[in-house]
């Protein structure tokens, strides 16, 4: 782990290359995050594979809901030799939910972006294949955004039948 | 001397049957047969030793007494259903044992775990690959009300196949799927009608390709059940 003076050093390199690269930065819990711009996601991965951090281990996408922006996407990087982690953060709104592929780049990144594609509805421009990968393909919205509804058949348990059957029809 | 033979014939207690007295009823009961013997003695005779009941009752009693399943597990309740096979509750005892590989073999669709909304379509097909006559049980809570995975990815089977019992349970024990496979024997036995396919459409053993003929396509999604009456 880079310590908090690490983290700030490596950002402040970031923004020598691109200004506007690097939105902030959070250490916690010995975790060191940065919070990067969406546009510039390619080139900050590019440049943190050149500083050792070879291997990308998962993409994740979050629902920040009511917060705003509210979607985001998460990028576990580690550095193989030093046994590094560092946790790159972006987030998108809701209306323009685009952040370019990093794909071409990190082919492991390939599934795990459709899968936040389907799940939360990020487009991930340059993707080479984007399209559901866990649900139907003709299937309607993102089950994990948090407002989408919980689905499901609705079943009537014996402690609220007090309350009526009503939600059950 | 024969002794253990002699119950193949009502002989009064007390009475010492020879081999030789053995070997005169088996002739006369030859000769009863070709019907050389009169109606009095034929009568006892058939009244002795024959059963009547109705072909449908036969039938009935036959099919319920070797269902093959077939071997199409689901999620973790097959494991249990896998155990039942087993020496500890041993469906073989029932006849029920021979699992098929094929669906075209089989006629019993044991539902053992979670159907996805990517599955139904499948399961559905298998139901539809089984011949005539087939008998389905859900097992589990998720098969039939979704259980702990009640969100947007799981559907109940009733939504889009007939299922003729259900077992509950999380997962069922195996000696719960033996009585409900006992039930179906005895639904089987006692009455064969099978009314509550209409609301599915699932007569026959054709398969529903959607694409193919829209007029009988069946979309398994938008469709509520009991809505495709005479469709």
């Amino acid at each position: 782990m880079p310590d908090g003076v690490g983290l700030e050093l490596l950002a402040q390199e970031l923004r020598e290359a691109d200004a506007d690269a690097v939105l902030g930065t959070l250490y916690f819990r010995d975790k060191a995050t940065l919070i990067v711009d969406p546009a510039t996601i390619v080139q900050t991965l590019e440049h943190l594979r050149a500083k050792g951090y070879g291997a990308l281990m998962s993409v994740h996408g979050v629902d920040y809901y009511p917060e705003e922006p509210r979607l985001g996407v998460h990028y576990e990087l580690l550095d193989m030799n030093a046994v590094d982690r560092l946790t790159v953060k972006l987030r998108v709104p809701l209306d323009n939910p685009h952040v370019p592929s990093v794909t071409p780049g990190w082919s492991t990144a390939n599934h795990q972006e459709r899968e936040i594609y389907d799940m939360f509805g990020v487009v991930f421009d340059g993707h080479p294949d984007l399209r559901r990968i866990l649900m139907p393909e003709d299937y309607e919205g993102h089950p994990q955004r948090r407002d989408f509804p919980i689905g499901g058949e609705p079943v009537l348990f014996t402690v609220d039948e007090a309350e009526g059957t009503a939600y059950t029809q | 001397m024969a002794v253990e033979r002699q119950k193949l014939a009502v002989v009064p207690a007390g009475t010492d049957l020879s081999k030789e007295d053995f070997r005169i009823r088996q002739l006369r009961a030859r000769d009863m047969l070709r019907g050389d013997l009169g109606d009095e003695d034929l009568d006892k005779y058939v009244e002795e030793r024959v059963l009547t009941t109705t072909l449908e009752k036969a039938v009935a009693w036959a099919r319920s007494n070797a269902l093959f399943p077939a071997t199409f597990g689901l999620a973790c309740c097959a494991i249990e259903m896998m155990s039942i096979v087993g020496a500890r509750v041993d469906v073989a005892r029932f006849g029920f044992e021979a699992f098929r590989a094929s669906p075209r073999q089989a006629d019993l669709l044991i539902l053992s775990g979670r159907i996805s909304i990517k599955m139904a379509p499948v399961v559905r097909r298998i139901y539809d690959q089984m011949l005539e006559p087939k008998w389905a049980i859900a097992m589990g809570a998720c098969s039939s009300s979704m259980g702990v995975f009640n969100n947007y990815a799981i559907v109940p089977a009733d939504k889009f196949m007939p299922v003729d019992v259900h077992v509950p349970g999380c997962p069922p024990r195996p000696e719960a799927l033996l009585h409900g496979i006992l039930k179906l024997r005895k639904m089987i036995q006692a009455d064969p009608d099978m009314g509550w396919r209409a609301g599915h459409q699932a007569y026959g053993t054709e398969e529903v390709v959607p694409g193919e003929d829209q007029a009988t396509a069946v979309n398994v999604f938008r469709q509520t059940p009991g809505s495709a009456q005479g469709a």
